[in-house]
């Protein structure tokens, strides 16, 4: 607790945690309640402003836009965390192999990673979404295997540098066995700039699914997501621009919320800072 | 000093673009002081074929029915006017069609059109020579003829009063001997304008057909079809003056109202939710009309199309004329209660679930998908919408009929027996619905038999009845084509099918 407090004047921490908290707080809350059904429609009701009912406005079917940028947020975390999950743990894995065997291990593995590297992000993952059909958890998967890369390569570069420090070659020389060194030893201590680049690329993941929704091939109709309410909106974009604010600022302010969250670790974690 | 340096270089290149495109915007703005007669039409996708009997994508006969003609040509109500015929005569059996060709008709290479050519055309549609039909609409053809220069004769084997619907550039474009193998990459027809280049991807370049049989047509002296899929690119394009018409949605109409003249065409589709009739629980009426009833036409119309459409009750919209039976589209009006009722002594108390497979090729068909998934939940039944790419939809759903529910527009045809044959059951290509009815196939039938106008009249609307009585479809409405052109442009013709005819526009200002 002492150690938090004292970050307390870093502005990127505190903002950031606000901003995620209170996202957080609204998906909680979806799950339980939004002001109206997020699916019913009242066509005779359609594209009206924000008013004191409907906070944000209605949309094109005269659905209530805050209720469905309040369910659209389990969409987003659910997205991001998924993406994460298969990012960490296959990049981690991968990268942690490369680097500690070496060798021909770290020369597949990483030109493997140079090739997926190679294709532009949004298109490997079009291309897995056309194979695999769309949908929020295929969406997830495509996401997650372009994340790993680029968590492999700063793990290969923790991996590669710690394991000639002492404290490794003790352990090997009264007989650990090589993947508990790896994971029980060296991770904890390689762990910091991976934190960095999860809660980076949580970001990244939730700006993704927005783009893919937003080509139709991400979450499906009529389950509402950030980015297919941004697409759906945008044909409305001179009449009711107030429809196509909610989504945008949304996904706007989760993505900020992230990346000022993974400066602050940063900073917090970089022993230089102190 | 070489931070100063960059700064000139910048400076100077921004100065050259600046004078760059002031020159360019200069150019062709100004011609003689007349307004050149050069249009620039929008279209959503490049053609599928440039020879008019290997095309069947509506976009291409959009574009390339400027460069045609059969011996007869489809008029803006659905009628036929001669073209390269310039009249016939029917025998007393129905079987015998005497045409007399017309004389001064020329084609693009400038070689006259003879009976020679029309015999080709003909032998080409029926695979005559290779025994490869490039069509079935000649399967009741018995025997072709020329007797004579000016004259050509079919000979049916069974009567049919639709046949001369198929004479038109739609099904039988007349192309020259001469350019056999050729006809893709250059095509050559009689139609007022000729072609003079194709960009894949990019435009679609047609000019004045000089010795164009009507004297008087056309006025424009060069056309360029652009391909733009985007609608937002598209009104831009509009308003930077780079594209003269082109189709807005109607959610968009707002945007260029006030600038641009706006026309509305009735579009003779046939918007659809339809279901697959052999899979349960479709296979029962009861079933097919309480969709139809729970379904909220007017949320859909409001909803999809900002309010411009006709609502619809069988597969024909009032484009028709004499042929729509008006009326039907209140047969099934809302009602709940009912939609239960009948749900309940179908055996389906509490509904069931069901999915509706939609194409993402226009983000109509999601829509009005989801106005149904919210209509169908009040009377029980739990849709779920799955969407897929257009490729998939044809191959699973249109072709394969591997579905329950999916929405579609029927594209229009100037014939009603061609809107309306999709329903016959043994028309296996298009029947995706496997709609059956035995008194519809009778009909149907017996319309080709008739010669009678009237009594085809009454028939096609009894056709239509049934469609409504057996709930063969829901039938939602007949959307509204808004076009948004320059000011100043004159002489634009709406048809009953898809067709961008420039033979009677011209700038006026």
């Amino acid at each position: 607790m002492k150690t938090l407090m004292s970050h307390a004047k870093n502005i990127n921490l505190v903002l950031g945690l606000l901003i995620l908290l209170s996202f957080l707080v609204l998906m909680i809350l979806s799950f339980f309640y939004t002001p109206y059904d997020i699916n019913v429609m009242n066509v005779a009701n359609k594209l009206k402003g924000p008013s004191s009912e409907h906070w944000f406005g209605t949309d094109e079917f005269g659905r209530d836009i805050f209720s469905r940028i309040m369910k659209g947020t389990q969409t987003a975390f659910f997205v991001g965390t998924l993406t994460v999950t298969i990012g960490v743990i296959f990049g981690t894995l991968i990268g942690g192999m490369a680097g500690y065997i070496g060798g021909w291990v770290d020369e597949v593995f990483m030109r493997i990673m140079d090739a997926l590297m190679a294709f532009p992000g949004i298109i490997l993952a079009l291309m897995l979404v056309a194979v695999f059909g769309p949908g929020i958890v295929n969406t997830s998967i495509a996401l997650g295997i372009i994340a790993i890369p680029s968590i492999a390569r700063i793990a290969r570069s923790g991996f590669i540098q710690h394991k000639e420090f002492e404290y490794v070659l003790s352990a090997k020389l009264i007989g650990v066995k090589p993947f508990k060194i790896m994971f029980r030893h060296i991770l904890p201590n390689v762990s910091s700039p991976l934190i960095v680049a999860a809660s980076v690329s949580f970001g990244v993941a939730m700006l993704a699914e927005a783009a893919l929704s937003y080509l139709g091939l991400g979450v499906q109709p009529p389950n509402p997501s950030w980015g297919r309410m941004l697409k759906d909106s945008q044909a409305y974009l001179t009449s009711s621009p107030w429809y196509t604010y909610a989504p945008g600022i949304s996904i706007t302010f989760m993505v900020l919320g992230f990346y000022m969250l993974s400066n602050a670790i940063r900073d917090i974690m970089d022993p230089r800072s102190n | 000093m070489k931070k100063n340096k960059n700064w000139f270089m910048l400076i100077a290149i921004m100065l050259c673009v600046l004078l760059i495109g002031a020159c360019s915007g200069e150019e062709g703005s100004e011609a003689n002081g007349e307004k050149a007669q050069v249009i620039k039409v929008r279209i959503n996708d490049d053609p599928d074929f440039l020879d008019p009997h290997l095309a069947t994508a509506s976009i291409s006969f959009q574009m390339i029915l400027n460069m045609f003609e059969g011996l007869f040509a489809p008029e803006t109500d659905g009628s036929l006017t001669p073209a390269v015929a310039e009249s016939y005569e029917l025998s007393e059996d129905g079987l015998t069609y005497t045409f007399n060709i017309r004389d001064n008709v020329k084609f693009h290479d400038g070689n006259a059109l003879t009976v020679e050519d029309i015999t080709y055309t003909f032998n080409r549609l029926m695979g005559a020579e290779n025994g490869e039909p490039l069509s079935s609409d000649f399967n009741n053809v018995a025997s072709t003829e020329a007797p004579d220069a000016d004259t050509f004769v079919i000979k049916l084997k069974e009567p049919n009063s639709n046949f001369l619907y198929s004479l038109t550039a739609l099904q039988s474009a007349i192309i020259p001997a001469s350019n056999d193998g050729n006809q893709n990459d250059n095509p050559i027809g009689t139609g007022p304008f000729k072609f003079v280049k194709y960009t894949p991807g990019a435009n679609l370049e047609l000019a004045k057909n000089e010795e164009y049989w009507d004297e008087k047509l056309p006025y424009l002296d060069k056309v360029t079809f652009v391909f733009q899929s985007d609608d937002q690119s598209a009104l831009m394009a509009l308003k930077a003056k780079e594209v003269d018409l082109t189709g807005v949605p109607a959610n968009r109409l707002a945007e260029v109202e006030n600038d641009f003249t706006i026309s509305k065409q009735n579009n003779n589709s046939s918007l659809i939710v339809t279901f697959n009739h052999e899979k349960e629980p479709f296979n029962d009426l009861r079933v097919r009309q309480a969709i139809n009833y729970a379904v909220n036409k007017n949320d859909i119309i409001d909803a999809v199309f900002s309010g411009y459409a006709t609502p619809t009750g069988s597969n024909m919209s009032p484009a028709m004329g004499d042929y729509y039976k008006d009326g039907l589209q209140d047969v099934y009006a809302r009602n709940i209660e009912k939609a239960k009722e009948l749900l309940a002594e179908a055996g389906y108390p509490d509904g069931f679930s069901t999915k509706i497979s939609v194409s993402s090729h226009n983000d109509m068909y999601s829509n009005i998908a989801q106005v149904v998934v919210e209509n169908l939940r009040e009377i029980g039944i739990n849709v779920e919408i799955e969407v897929v790419e257009w490729g998939i939809w044809l191959e699973r759903i249109y072709f394969g009929r591997d579905y329950d529910m999916t929405a579609i527009d029927l594209t229009g045809r100037p014939s009603a027996y061609e809107v309306l044959n999709d329903y016959i059951s043994t028309n296996d290509s298009e029947n995706f619905f496997k709609f059956k009815n035995a008194e519809f196939d009778q009909t149907m039938a017996d319309v080709l038999k008739e010669a009678d106008r009237d009594k085809q009249i009454e028939m096609y609307q009894r056709a239509q009845e049934i469609l409504t009585e057996e709930s063969a479809s829901v039938y939602i409405a007949d959307y509204q084509v808004l076009w948004a052109s320059g000011k100043g442009i004159e002489g634009l013709k709406s048809y009953p099918f898809w067709f961008h005819d420039m033979s009677e526009v011209r700038f006026t200002e």
